[in-house]
């Protein structure tokens, strides 16, 4: 097997799929037809630009280029996060505790990953760097801005179950302890669901890429489970980190619920 | 057992607040609504940002961790919070804690079997009455209560209100009341005092009784 090379012409035919779906939002008022064509168009302008960046990258592996475009990465996924939350946490807290819990646990398994596991010379060499990486951040995000979400909701929700449960004299992490458990739970499920269910139901993306760009099967699978593996760990971390450093942000030093903090909700 | 001191309390709403409440006293505090009761006994409480001391007997509320002042001092809120399904996850914490469950709900109008009831199942009167045990099976030192008989029929306010004097008698606790019910404050013996313009003063009309009642 070879790699067959995508021309213009190809990804067109494949574009004009989504523009179809885009009428057929627009004939049938869905209303979404804007949002997913500006997305379409993010996702183009952004690959293409990585792709670049890469291909500059791979061939200098200059560690503080690398670190640069590493942070991008973290800083462009905090903001996400942020934007996916119906109540923020005002101030720097909103962008912080999403950016802090996302580098916490996907630098660390990313950094354990390359040195202990893959064992690349140096750690750094952005083909293994990038991807992991990128691979990691994209779901942390995604599992810390639901767990997050749900803290914050739920918190704002409950105020008067919280605050019954202050007034007899419990400490701010028994008032909150149910709706913490809670939250952690809905960030962990997804990826819980997306390992159950990998090779029967789903061909995960980065095994199809693999094994469309040429590699052994076998070779996809098991890079495919170590990636899997290391999204779990970096997404159960990530959101151990966020929902305990939000939940204490939650009250103040005298362990009064501290709602104020968050900024109206959205949407 | 203790009194209750309150030096400078400041709150959003009410100029500085100085009031003290003899151990066994009972206080009682109107005002228009949006006055800032609720808010006040919240700052007594610690549970929302306000500045000032405030003493239980001689310990100092700045002295001690939150959740141990609010065991001492506790607030009955005039909606409360319920996180168990049931009634009995409510309570039963506080029972082997050494509280006296039954002879309190038997008081309250309540049989045994109201620990397997549904909390939405409840009314609000029902969950007014519970709260009320829930609170006093921790075994506060001062009690501050926000419209406790508020949803309640004579019956049953007959009730909570014999309640809340024996407890006031035999724990010998300060007591800090706000009653919309200008009967019940006539009623029951106590100090009468009504917020006005952020002001805290004796209740117009009432006879000023300075004296803590037995």
């Amino acid at each position: 097997m070879s790699l067959i090379s995508l021309g213009p012409l190809d990804l067109a035919l494949a574009a004009a799929l989504v523009l179809l779906l885009a009428v057929l939002s627009w004939r049938l008022r869905l209303g979404v037809e804007r949002r997913m064509l500006i997305a379409a168009a993010r996702s183009t302008v952004q690959l293409v630009l990585l792709g670049l960046v890469l291909k500059v990258l791979f061939e200098t592996t200059h560690p503080a280029l690398i670190a640069l475009l590493a942070f991008v990465m973290l800083s462009v996924a905090g903001l996400e996060v942020m934007a996916r939350q119906k109540r923020r946490y005002r101030g720097p807290w909103g962008y912080g505790i999403g950016a802090l819990s996302m580098f916490l646990s996907s630098f660390s398994v990313t950094v354990v990953a390359l040195t202990v596991i893959i064992r690349v010379e140096p750690w750094y060499q952005p083909q293994y760097l990038i991807p992991l990486l990128g691979m990691l951040l994209g779901n942390t995000m995604n599992g810390i801005a639901i767990a997050l979400d749900g803290l914050t909701r739920q918190a704002h929700d409950a105020r008067e179950r919280i605050e019954a449960r202050l007034l007899l004299g419990a400490t701010w992490g028994e008032a909150i302890g149910d709706i913490r458990r809670d939250a952690l739970r809905s960030g962990l499920i997804p990826i819980v669901n997306a390992m159950s269910t990998a090779g029967i139901v789903s061909l995960p993306g980065m095994m199809t890429g693999q094994i469309l760009a040429g590699s052994p099967p076998m070779e996809a699978a098991k890079y495919q489970l170590l990636i899997m593996f290391l999204i779990t760990a970096g997404t159960g971390l990530g959101s151990v980190a966020a929902v305990w450093i939000g939940s204490r942000r939650l009250f103040d030093e005298r362990a009064r619920l501290r709602l104020d903090r968050l900024a109206p909700g959205r949407r | 057992m203790s009194a209750l001191r309150i030096r400078a309390l400041h709150t959003a709403l009410l100029a500085a607040v100085d009031l003290d409440i003899e151990a066994g006293e009972l206080v009682f505090l109107s005002g228009p609504s949006g006055a800032g009761k609720s808010l006040l006994l919240r700052a007594i409480a610690d549970l929302d940002p306000n500045s000032g001391e405030v003493w239980c007997g001689d310990i100092a509320r700045s002295s001690v961790p939150a959740p141990v002042w609010r065991r001492r001092v506790g607030l009955l809120p005039a909606e409360s919070g319920w996180w168990d399904e049931r009634v009995g996850g409510h309570l039963l914490a506080a029972v082997e804690r050494g509280g006296d469950l039954e002879p309190l709900l038997t008081r309250l109008g309540f049989g045994p079997e109201v620990l397997e009831w549904e909390i939405r199942r409840l009314s609000t009167g029902e969950r007014q009455r519970l709260a009320l045990a829930r609170l006093l099976l921790h075994q506060p030192e001062v009690l501050l209560l926000d419209e406790a008989t508020a949803n309640l029929d004579p019956d049953n306010r007959g009730r909570v209100e014999a309640v809340i004097a024996d407890y006031r008698a035999e724990q010998a606790a300060a007591v800090l009341w706000v009653s919309h019910d200008p009967e019940q404050r006539r009623r029951m013996n106590g100090r009468r005092l009504m917020i006005q313009d952020g002001n805290l003063q004796p209740e117009a009309g009432a006879d000023i009784v300075g004296a803590p009642q037995p």
